[in-house]
Protein backbone atom coordinates (compact mmCIF):
# COMPACT_ATOMS: atom_id res chain seq x y z
CA UNK A 1 0.00 0.00 0.00
CA UNK A 2 1.41 3.34 -1.04
CA UNK A 3 2.39 5.80 1.65
CA UNK A 4 0.37 9.02 2.07
CA UNK A 5 1.70 11.71 4.43
CA UNK A 6 -0.53 13.89 6.59
CA UNK A 7 -0.36 17.64 6.21
CA UNK A 8 0.52 17.69 2.49
CA UNK A 9 -1.76 18.79 -0.37
CA UNK A 10 -2.47 16.33 -3.18
CA UNK A 11 -3.58 16.65 -6.82
CA UNK A 12 -5.61 14.24 -8.96
CA UNK A 13 -2.59 13.85 -11.24
CA UNK A 14 -0.65 12.48 -8.24
CA UNK A 15 1.60 15.40 -7.34
CA UNK A 16 1.95 16.70 -3.80
CA UNK A 17 2.76 20.11 -2.31
CA UNK A 18 4.51 20.43 1.01
CA UNK A 19 3.98 23.98 2.18
CA UNK A 20 6.75 25.78 4.07
CA UNK A 21 5.83 29.42 4.67
CA UNK A 22 5.52 31.16 1.31
CA UNK A 23 7.13 28.21 -0.49
CA UNK A 24 5.78 24.89 -1.72
CA UNK A 25 7.85 21.78 -2.45
CA UNK A 26 6.29 19.88 -5.36
CA UNK A 27 6.93 16.23 -6.15
CA UNK A 28 5.13 13.04 -7.16
CA UNK A 29 3.39 10.83 -4.62
CA UNK A 30 4.52 7.41 -3.49
CA UNK A 31 1.51 6.00 -5.33
CA UNK A 32 2.70 7.66 -8.56
CA UNK A 33 6.25 6.33 -8.28
CA UNK A 34 4.88 2.83 -7.64
CA UNK A 35 2.76 3.04 -10.77
CA UNK A 36 5.66 4.33 -12.87
CA UNK A 37 8.27 1.80 -11.82
CA UNK A 38 11.96 2.64 -11.99
CA UNK A 39 12.38 6.34 -12.71
CA UNK A 40 15.29 6.83 -15.11
CA UNK A 41 14.98 10.53 -15.87
CA UNK A 42 13.29 13.60 -14.42
CA UNK A 43 12.77 16.52 -16.77
CA UNK A 44 12.70 19.73 -14.70
CA UNK A 45 12.16 23.41 -15.45
CA UNK A 46 14.89 25.93 -14.69
CA UNK A 47 15.17 28.21 -11.70
CA UNK A 48 13.32 31.40 -12.44
CA UNK A 49 10.71 29.71 -14.66
CA UNK A 50 7.06 30.36 -13.82
CA UNK A 51 4.78 27.39 -13.28
CA UNK A 52 1.01 27.55 -13.41
CA UNK A 53 -1.49 25.43 -11.52
CA UNK A 54 -2.87 22.76 -13.86
CA UNK A 55 -0.07 23.15 -16.40
CA UNK A 56 2.76 20.82 -17.30
CA UNK A 57 6.18 21.72 -15.90
CA UNK A 58 8.28 18.65 -16.71
CA UNK A 59 8.14 14.89 -16.88
CA UNK A 60 9.14 11.78 -14.98
CA UNK A 61 10.26 8.94 -17.17
CA UNK A 62 10.44 5.21 -16.65
CA UNK A 63 12.25 2.89 -19.05
CA UNK A 64 9.16 2.62 -21.19
CA UNK A 65 7.24 5.88 -20.91
CA UNK A 66 7.27 9.57 -20.07
CA UNK A 67 4.58 11.00 -17.75
CA UNK A 68 3.94 14.70 -17.65
CA UNK A 69 4.28 16.54 -14.37
CA UNK A 70 1.36 18.88 -13.71
CA UNK A 71 1.95 21.68 -11.24
CA UNK A 72 -0.63 21.80 -8.44
CA UNK A 73 0.28 25.42 -7.70
CA UNK A 74 1.35 28.62 -9.47
CA UNK A 75 4.48 30.63 -8.86
CA UNK A 76 8.16 31.03 -9.56
CA UNK A 77 10.51 28.05 -9.44
CA UNK A 78 13.12 29.13 -6.90
CA UNK A 79 14.98 25.83 -6.73
CA UNK A 80 15.09 22.51 -8.51
CA UNK A 81 16.21 19.27 -6.90
CA UNK A 82 19.52 18.87 -8.74
CA UNK A 83 20.20 15.56 -6.97
CA UNK A 84 17.64 14.03 -9.34
CA UNK A 85 19.77 14.92 -12.36
CA UNK A 86 22.27 12.20 -11.48
CA UNK A 87 20.07 9.99 -9.30
CA UNK A 88 16.51 10.04 -10.66
CA UNK A 89 15.93 6.76 -8.79
CA UNK A 90 15.77 8.76 -5.54
CA UNK A 91 12.13 9.37 -6.48
CA UNK A 92 11.53 5.63 -6.11
CA UNK A 93 13.44 5.42 -2.83
CA UNK A 94 11.43 8.17 -1.13
CA UNK A 95 9.08 10.21 -3.28
CA UNK A 96 8.12 12.56 -0.44
CA UNK A 97 11.69 13.34 0.65
CA UNK A 98 12.78 13.87 -2.93
CA UNK A 99 10.70 16.78 -4.10
CA UNK A 100 11.23 18.00 -7.67
CA UNK A 101 10.75 21.78 -7.60
CA UNK A 102 10.46 24.45 -4.91
CA UNK A 103 7.92 27.11 -5.86
CA UNK A 104 7.35 30.58 -4.40
CA UNK A 105 3.56 30.42 -4.16
CA UNK A 106 1.83 33.28 -5.94
CA UNK A 107 -1.68 32.35 -4.80
CA UNK A 108 -1.99 30.34 -1.59
CA UNK A 109 -5.74 30.00 -2.12
CA UNK A 110 -4.98 27.46 -4.89
CA UNK A 111 -4.21 24.99 -2.10
CA UNK A 112 -7.94 24.89 -1.35
CA UNK A 113 -8.47 23.11 -4.68
CA UNK A 114 -6.22 20.23 -3.66
CA UNK A 115 -6.97 17.10 -1.64
CA UNK A 116 -6.09 16.36 1.96
CA UNK A 117 -4.16 13.21 2.86
CA UNK A 118 -7.41 11.42 3.80
CA UNK A 119 -9.11 12.42 0.55
CA UNK A 120 -6.07 11.43 -1.53
CA UNK A 121 -5.81 8.07 0.23
CA UNK A 122 -9.40 7.37 -0.78
CA UNK A 123 -8.85 8.77 -4.29
CA UNK A 124 -5.74 6.71 -5.05
CA UNK A 125 -7.16 3.44 -3.72
CA UNK A 126 -10.17 3.61 -6.04
CA UNK B 1 -8.26 -8.22 -28.71
CA UNK B 2 -6.71 -11.69 -29.06
CA UNK B 3 -5.01 -13.61 -26.27
CA UNK B 4 -2.19 -16.14 -26.51
CA UNK B 5 -2.42 -19.61 -25.00
CA UNK B 6 -0.41 -18.33 -22.01
CA UNK B 7 -2.69 -15.38 -21.18
CA UNK B 8 -4.04 -16.84 -17.91
CA UNK B 9 -0.51 -17.64 -16.77
CA UNK B 10 0.64 -14.05 -17.36
CA UNK B 11 -2.25 -12.68 -15.36
CA UNK B 12 -1.58 -15.15 -12.54
CA UNK B 13 2.07 -14.06 -12.43
CA UNK B 14 0.87 -10.46 -12.00
CA UNK B 15 2.06 -9.21 -15.39
CA UNK B 16 1.06 -5.78 -16.59
CA UNK B 17 -0.87 -6.51 -19.81
CA UNK B 18 -0.91 -4.15 -22.80
CA UNK B 19 -2.23 -4.33 -26.35
CA UNK B 20 0.43 -5.25 -28.91
CA UNK B 21 -0.12 -6.30 -32.50
CA UNK B 22 -3.77 -7.12 -31.83
CA UNK B 23 -2.94 -9.26 -28.76
CA UNK B 24 -3.08 -8.61 -25.05
CA UNK B 25 0.55 -9.19 -24.10
CA UNK B 26 2.63 -8.92 -20.91
CA UNK B 27 4.84 -5.84 -21.01
CA UNK B 28 6.52 -6.72 -17.72
CA UNK B 29 6.09 -9.10 -14.80
CA UNK B 30 8.18 -7.26 -12.24
CA UNK B 31 10.50 -4.69 -13.73
CA UNK B 32 11.84 -4.13 -17.25
CA UNK B 33 15.40 -3.56 -16.03
CA UNK B 34 15.53 -6.79 -13.97
CA UNK B 35 14.06 -8.79 -16.84
CA UNK B 36 16.52 -7.21 -19.29
CA UNK B 37 19.48 -8.10 -17.06
CA UNK B 38 18.23 -11.67 -16.60
CA UNK B 39 18.48 -12.18 -20.37
CA UNK B 40 21.89 -10.50 -20.64
CA UNK B 41 23.33 -12.42 -17.70
CA UNK B 42 21.43 -15.70 -17.32
CA UNK B 43 18.17 -16.78 -18.95
CA UNK B 44 14.74 -15.37 -19.66
CA UNK B 45 11.63 -16.85 -21.28
CA UNK B 46 9.24 -14.86 -23.48
CA UNK B 47 5.78 -15.74 -24.69
CA UNK B 48 6.00 -14.97 -28.40
CA UNK B 49 2.93 -16.95 -29.36
CA UNK B 50 1.52 -13.82 -30.97
CA UNK B 51 3.95 -14.24 -33.87
CA UNK B 52 2.38 -15.50 -37.10
CA UNK B 53 3.29 -18.68 -38.97
CA UNK B 54 2.60 -19.44 -42.63
CA UNK B 55 3.40 -22.77 -44.29
CA UNK B 56 4.30 -22.76 -47.99
CA UNK B 57 4.33 -26.10 -49.79
CA UNK B 58 4.41 -27.27 -53.37
CA UNK B 59 6.50 -27.92 -56.44
CA UNK B 60 7.27 -24.21 -56.85
CA UNK B 61 7.68 -23.43 -53.14
CA UNK B 62 11.29 -22.31 -53.50
CA UNK B 63 10.58 -20.24 -56.59
CA UNK B 64 7.68 -18.61 -54.76
CA UNK B 65 9.71 -17.79 -51.64
CA UNK B 66 12.44 -16.33 -53.86
CA UNK B 67 9.75 -14.16 -55.47
CA UNK B 68 8.32 -12.64 -52.27
CA UNK B 69 11.47 -12.60 -50.09
CA UNK B 70 14.57 -10.40 -50.33
CA UNK B 71 17.11 -12.94 -49.07
CA UNK B 72 18.34 -15.86 -51.19
CA UNK B 73 17.16 -19.32 -50.10
CA UNK B 74 18.23 -21.12 -53.28
CA UNK B 75 20.16 -24.33 -52.76
CA UNK B 76 20.06 -24.02 -48.97
CA UNK B 77 20.19 -27.16 -46.86
CA UNK B 78 17.08 -28.28 -44.98
CA UNK B 79 17.27 -26.86 -41.45
CA UNK B 80 18.59 -23.45 -42.46
CA UNK B 81 16.85 -20.18 -41.48
CA UNK B 82 16.98 -16.87 -43.32
CA UNK B 83 16.11 -13.36 -42.18
CA UNK B 84 14.79 -10.93 -44.77
CA UNK B 85 11.83 -8.86 -45.91
CA UNK B 86 8.79 -8.93 -48.14
CA UNK B 87 8.65 -5.72 -50.15
CA UNK B 88 6.09 -3.68 -51.98
CA UNK B 89 6.91 -3.04 -55.63
CA UNK B 90 7.93 0.51 -54.58
CA UNK B 91 10.51 -0.88 -52.15
CA UNK B 92 8.69 -0.17 -48.88
CA UNK B 93 8.59 -3.07 -46.43
CA UNK B 94 5.45 -5.21 -46.03
CA UNK B 95 7.10 -7.12 -43.18
CA UNK B 96 10.39 -8.55 -41.97
CA UNK B 97 10.35 -12.27 -41.37
CA UNK B 98 12.20 -15.52 -40.86
CA UNK B 99 12.06 -18.27 -43.47
CA UNK B 100 12.70 -21.84 -42.26
CA UNK B 101 13.63 -24.31 -44.99
CA UNK B 102 11.80 -27.50 -44.00
CA UNK B 103 12.19 -29.39 -47.25
CA UNK B 104 12.93 -28.84 -50.92
CA UNK B 105 9.25 -28.02 -51.42
CA UNK B 106 8.36 -26.79 -47.95
CA UNK B 107 9.06 -23.48 -46.20
CA UNK B 108 7.82 -22.07 -42.89
CA UNK B 109 7.46 -18.29 -42.65
CA UNK B 110 7.44 -16.50 -39.29
CA UNK B 111 5.87 -13.04 -39.48
CA UNK B 112 5.00 -10.19 -37.12
CA UNK B 113 1.76 -10.41 -35.13
CA UNK B 114 0.53 -6.97 -36.19
CA UNK B 115 0.97 -7.89 -39.86
CA UNK B 116 -0.55 -11.37 -39.99
CA UNK B 117 -3.68 -10.37 -41.93
CA UNK B 118 -1.86 -7.99 -44.27
CA UNK B 119 0.94 -10.48 -44.92
CA UNK B 120 -1.29 -13.47 -45.48
CA UNK B 121 -3.46 -11.52 -47.92
CA UNK B 122 -0.33 -10.53 -49.82
CA UNK B 123 1.17 -14.02 -49.73
CA UNK B 124 -2.10 -15.58 -50.94
CA UNK B 125 -2.42 -13.15 -53.80
CA UNK B 126 1.17 -13.67 -54.94
CA UNK B 127 0.78 -17.45 -54.62
CA UNK B 128 -1.89 -17.52 -57.33
CA UNK B 129 0.81 -17.36 -59.99
CA UNK B 130 2.72 -20.34 -58.55
CA UNK B 131 2.23 -24.04 -58.03
CA UNK B 132 2.11 -23.75 -54.22
CA UNK B 133 -0.32 -24.08 -51.34
CA UNK B 134 -0.16 -21.67 -48.44
CA UNK B 135 -1.66 -22.07 -45.00
CA UNK B 136 -1.93 -19.50 -42.23
CA UNK B 137 -1.10 -21.62 -39.15
CA UNK B 138 -0.81 -18.67 -36.75
CA UNK B 139 -3.67 -19.82 -34.53
CA UNK B 140 -2.40 -23.37 -34.10
CA UNK B 141 1.10 -22.58 -32.85
CA UNK B 142 2.28 -21.34 -29.50
CA UNK B 143 5.85 -20.11 -29.30
CA UNK B 144 8.43 -19.56 -26.58
CA UNK B 145 11.73 -17.71 -26.84
CA UNK B 146 14.29 -18.89 -24.29
CA UNK B 147 17.11 -16.35 -24.36
CA UNK B 148 20.38 -15.65 -22.59
CA UNK B 149 23.82 -17.16 -22.00
CA UNK B 150 22.25 -20.02 -20.01
CA UNK B 151 19.50 -20.72 -22.54
CA UNK B 152 21.18 -23.82 -23.98
CA UNK B 153 21.55 -25.40 -20.55
CA UNK B 154 17.95 -24.54 -19.63
CA UNK B 155 16.42 -25.93 -22.84
CA UNK B 156 18.51 -29.10 -22.54
CA UNK B 157 17.91 -29.69 -18.84
CA UNK B 158 14.51 -28.25 -18.01
CA UNK B 159 12.73 -29.01 -21.28
CA UNK B 160 14.84 -32.08 -22.14
CA UNK B 161 15.17 -30.90 -25.73
CA UNK B 162 18.54 -31.60 -27.28
CA UNK B 163 19.60 -28.36 -28.91
CA UNK B 164 23.33 -28.13 -28.21
CA UNK B 165 24.42 -29.00 -31.72
CA UNK B 166 22.16 -26.45 -33.41
CA UNK B 167 24.11 -23.68 -35.09
CA UNK B 168 22.97 -20.07 -35.14
CA UNK B 169 20.05 -19.62 -37.55
CA UNK B 170 19.35 -23.34 -37.94
CA UNK B 171 16.50 -25.47 -36.60
CA UNK B 172 15.42 -29.05 -36.20
CA UNK B 173 12.21 -30.95 -35.62
CA UNK B 174 12.01 -32.73 -32.30
CA UNK B 175 9.43 -35.38 -31.36
CA UNK B 176 8.20 -34.70 -27.83
CA UNK B 177 4.96 -35.34 -25.93
CA UNK B 178 3.44 -36.93 -29.02
CA UNK B 179 3.97 -34.02 -31.34
CA UNK B 180 6.60 -32.48 -33.60
CA UNK B 181 8.20 -29.32 -32.26
CA UNK B 182 10.24 -26.82 -34.23
CA UNK B 183 13.31 -25.73 -32.25
CA UNK B 184 15.63 -23.08 -33.66
CA UNK B 185 18.71 -21.22 -32.47
CA UNK B 186 17.28 -17.77 -33.05
CA UNK B 187 16.01 -14.81 -31.08
CA UNK B 188 15.56 -11.09 -30.86
CA UNK B 189 17.72 -10.12 -27.91
CA UNK B 190 21.35 -10.13 -29.11
CA UNK B 191 22.04 -13.09 -26.82
CA UNK B 192 22.28 -16.80 -27.53
CA UNK B 193 18.90 -18.47 -27.38
CA UNK B 194 16.23 -20.67 -28.82
CA UNK B 195 12.72 -20.39 -30.16
CA UNK B 196 10.34 -23.30 -29.73
CA UNK B 197 7.13 -23.75 -31.74
CA UNK B 198 4.51 -26.26 -30.65
CA UNK B 199 0.84 -26.84 -29.89
CA UNK B 200 -0.83 -24.65 -27.28
CA UNK B 201 -0.85 -27.61 -24.87
CA UNK B 202 2.88 -28.21 -25.28
CA UNK B 203 3.75 -24.52 -24.96
CA UNK B 204 1.66 -24.22 -21.78
CA UNK B 205 3.35 -27.24 -20.21
CA UNK B 206 6.82 -26.07 -21.27
CA UNK B 207 6.16 -22.59 -19.86
CA UNK B 208 5.06 -24.07 -16.53
CA UNK B 209 8.17 -26.24 -16.35
CA UNK B 210 10.46 -23.28 -17.09
CA UNK B 211 8.81 -21.01 -14.53
CA UNK B 212 8.73 -23.74 -11.84
CA UNK B 213 12.42 -24.52 -12.43
CA UNK B 214 13.26 -20.89 -11.59
CA UNK B 215 16.04 -21.19 -14.18
CA UNK B 216 14.26 -18.94 -16.69
CA UNK B 217 12.83 -15.61 -15.60
CA UNK B 218 9.49 -14.67 -17.22
CA UNK B 219 10.22 -11.66 -19.43
CA UNK B 220 7.78 -9.26 -21.06
CA UNK B 221 7.69 -7.30 -24.28
CA UNK B 222 9.15 -4.27 -22.47
CA UNK B 223 12.57 -5.83 -22.13
CA UNK B 224 12.23 -7.61 -25.47
CA UNK B 225 12.20 -4.10 -26.95
CA UNK B 226 15.10 -2.73 -24.88
CA UNK B 227 17.16 -5.85 -25.65
CA UNK B 228 16.61 -5.81 -29.40
CA UNK B 229 17.09 -2.05 -29.55
CA UNK B 230 20.47 -2.10 -27.81
CA UNK B 231 21.92 -4.44 -30.41
CA UNK B 232 20.43 -2.47 -33.31
CA UNK B 233 17.74 -4.97 -34.39
CA UNK B 234 14.79 -3.33 -36.18
CA UNK B 235 11.16 -3.51 -35.09
CA UNK B 236 8.56 -3.39 -37.82
CA UNK B 237 6.53 -0.22 -37.29
CA UNK B 238 9.56 1.66 -35.93
CA UNK B 239 12.61 1.04 -38.12
CA UNK B 240 10.81 -0.66 -41.01
CA UNK B 241 7.39 0.16 -42.46
CA UNK B 242 5.38 0.28 -45.65
CA UNK B 243 7.36 3.44 -46.42
CA UNK B 244 10.77 2.46 -45.03
CA UNK B 245 12.81 0.13 -47.25
CA UNK B 246 15.52 -2.18 -45.93
CA UNK B 247 18.08 -0.03 -47.78
CA UNK B 248 16.98 3.06 -45.83
CA UNK B 249 17.14 1.00 -42.63
CA UNK B 250 20.70 -0.14 -43.34
CA UNK B 251 19.62 -3.76 -43.84
CA UNK B 252 20.94 -4.11 -47.40
CA UNK B 253 22.86 -7.26 -46.46
CA UNK B 254 19.52 -9.11 -46.31
CA UNK B 255 18.52 -7.93 -49.80
CA UNK B 256 20.17 -10.06 -52.47
CA UNK B 257 20.20 -7.96 -55.61
CA UNK B 258 22.03 -10.70 -57.51
CA UNK B 259 18.86 -12.82 -57.35
CA UNK B 260 17.06 -13.12 -60.66
CA UNK B 261 13.92 -11.42 -59.39
CA UNK B 262 11.82 -10.57 -56.35
CA UNK B 263 9.02 -8.10 -55.70
CA UNK B 264 10.54 -4.67 -55.11
CA UNK B 265 13.92 -5.54 -56.64
CA UNK B 266 13.96 -2.68 -59.18
CA UNK B 267 13.07 -0.12 -56.53
CA UNK B 268 15.69 -1.21 -53.99
CA UNK B 269 18.33 -1.66 -56.71
CA UNK B 270 17.70 1.95 -57.71
CA UNK B 271 17.94 3.07 -54.08
CA UNK B 272 21.23 1.26 -53.69
CA UNK B 273 22.65 2.70 -56.92
CA UNK B 274 21.41 6.27 -56.56
CA UNK B 275 21.40 6.50 -52.77
CA UNK B 276 18.43 7.10 -50.47
CA UNK B 277 17.07 10.39 -49.20
CA UNK B 278 16.66 9.18 -45.65
CA UNK B 279 18.76 6.80 -43.64
CA UNK B 280 18.47 5.10 -40.29
CA UNK B 281 21.20 6.22 -37.89
CA UNK B 282 22.14 5.87 -34.25
CA UNK B 283 22.32 8.96 -32.01
CA UNK B 284 23.99 9.25 -28.64
CA UNK B 285 22.93 12.20 -26.49
CA UNK B 286 25.20 14.04 -24.09
CA UNK B 287 22.63 14.30 -21.30
CA UNK B 288 20.16 11.90 -19.73
CA UNK B 289 16.95 13.11 -21.39
CA UNK B 290 15.33 10.20 -23.19
CA UNK B 291 14.55 10.36 -26.92
CA UNK B 292 11.37 8.50 -27.82
CA UNK B 293 9.57 7.37 -30.97
CA UNK B 294 8.39 10.32 -33.04
CA UNK B 295 10.54 13.02 -31.43
CA UNK B 296 12.08 15.49 -33.91
CA UNK B 297 15.75 15.33 -34.86
CA UNK B 298 17.20 18.77 -35.60
CA UNK B 299 20.40 20.01 -37.22
CA UNK B 300 21.33 23.38 -38.74
CA UNK B 301 18.14 24.77 -37.17
CA UNK B 302 15.85 22.55 -39.21
CA UNK B 303 14.05 19.28 -38.66
CA UNK B 304 16.03 16.54 -40.43
CA UNK B 305 14.09 13.49 -39.29
CA UNK B 306 12.56 11.70 -36.33
CA UNK B 307 13.38 9.15 -33.67
CA UNK B 308 12.25 5.57 -34.40
CA UNK B 309 13.17 4.00 -31.03
CA UNK B 310 15.02 5.45 -28.05
CA UNK B 311 15.90 4.57 -24.47
CA UNK B 312 18.27 5.20 -21.68
CA UNK B 313 20.24 2.06 -22.57
CA UNK B 314 19.99 -0.40 -19.68
CA UNK B 315 23.38 -1.98 -20.41
CA UNK B 316 25.35 1.24 -20.93
CA UNK B 317 23.30 3.88 -19.07
CA UNK B 318 23.47 6.25 -22.04
CA UNK B 319 20.56 8.02 -23.71
CA UNK B 320 20.55 6.68 -27.24
CA UNK B 321 18.15 6.26 -30.14
CA UNK B 322 17.72 5.15 -33.68
CA UNK B 323 16.36 7.80 -36.03
CA UNK B 324 15.44 8.16 -39.66
CA UNK B 325 17.11 11.33 -41.00
CA UNK B 326 18.13 13.12 -44.18
CA UNK B 327 21.08 11.25 -45.62
CA UNK B 328 23.18 14.45 -45.59
CA UNK B 329 23.33 14.13 -41.79
CA UNK B 330 23.92 10.39 -41.54
CA UNK B 331 27.72 10.39 -41.26
CA UNK B 332 29.26 9.21 -37.98
CA UNK B 333 30.03 12.00 -35.48
CA UNK B 334 27.73 14.52 -37.18
CA UNK B 335 26.34 16.81 -34.44
CA UNK B 336 22.54 16.56 -34.20
CA UNK B 337 19.92 17.48 -31.61
CA UNK B 338 16.74 15.78 -30.45
CA UNK B 339 13.77 17.85 -29.27
CA UNK B 340 12.73 16.42 -25.91
CA UNK B 341 10.05 18.20 -23.84
CA UNK B 342 10.55 21.39 -25.90
CA UNK B 343 14.30 21.52 -25.28
CA UNK B 344 16.92 20.64 -27.87
CA UNK B 345 19.28 18.03 -26.48
CA UNK B 346 22.72 17.83 -28.13
CA UNK B 347 24.16 14.58 -29.40
CA UNK B 348 26.02 13.02 -32.29
CA UNK B 349 25.58 10.31 -34.90
CA UNK B 350 26.94 6.94 -33.77
CA UNK B 351 26.68 3.33 -34.95
CA UNK B 352 23.26 1.76 -34.50
CA UNK B 353 24.67 -0.98 -32.32
CA UNK B 354 24.77 0.35 -28.76
CA UNK B 355 25.74 -2.98 -27.20
CA UNK B 356 27.70 -5.90 -28.61
CA UNK B 357 25.77 -9.05 -29.57
CA UNK B 358 26.71 -12.33 -27.91
CA UNK B 359 25.56 -14.95 -30.36
CA UNK B 360 26.95 -18.46 -30.24
CA UNK B 361 28.01 -19.24 -33.76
Amino acid sequence: MANVIEGLYYSESHEYVKVDGEFGYVGITDFAQEQLGNVVYVDMPEEGDEVEAGSEFGAVESVKAASDLISPVSGEVVEINTALEDEPELVNKDAFANWIIKVKLSDASELDNLMSAADYRAFSSK
Amino acid sequence: MKQTCLYDRHVKLGAKMVPFGGFEMPIQYTDITDEHQAVRQACGVFDVSHMGEVLVEGAEAEKFVQHIFTNDVSGAPVGKIFYGMMLHPHGGTIDDLLVYKMGDEKFFLVINAANIDKDYAWISRQAEQFDVQTENQSDSYGQLAVQGPEAEKVVEEVLALSCRELEFYTFKLIEAEGETLIVSRTGYTGEDGFEIYGSHAYIQAAWDRLIESKQAKPCGLGCRDTLRFEVGLPLYGDELSDEISPIMAGLGMFVKLDKEEFVGKEAVARQKAEGVQQKLIGIELEGRAIPRHGYEVVADDKVIGSVTTGYCSISTGKSVCMALVDTAYAKLDTPVQVRIHRKLQPGKVVKKRFYQKHYKK
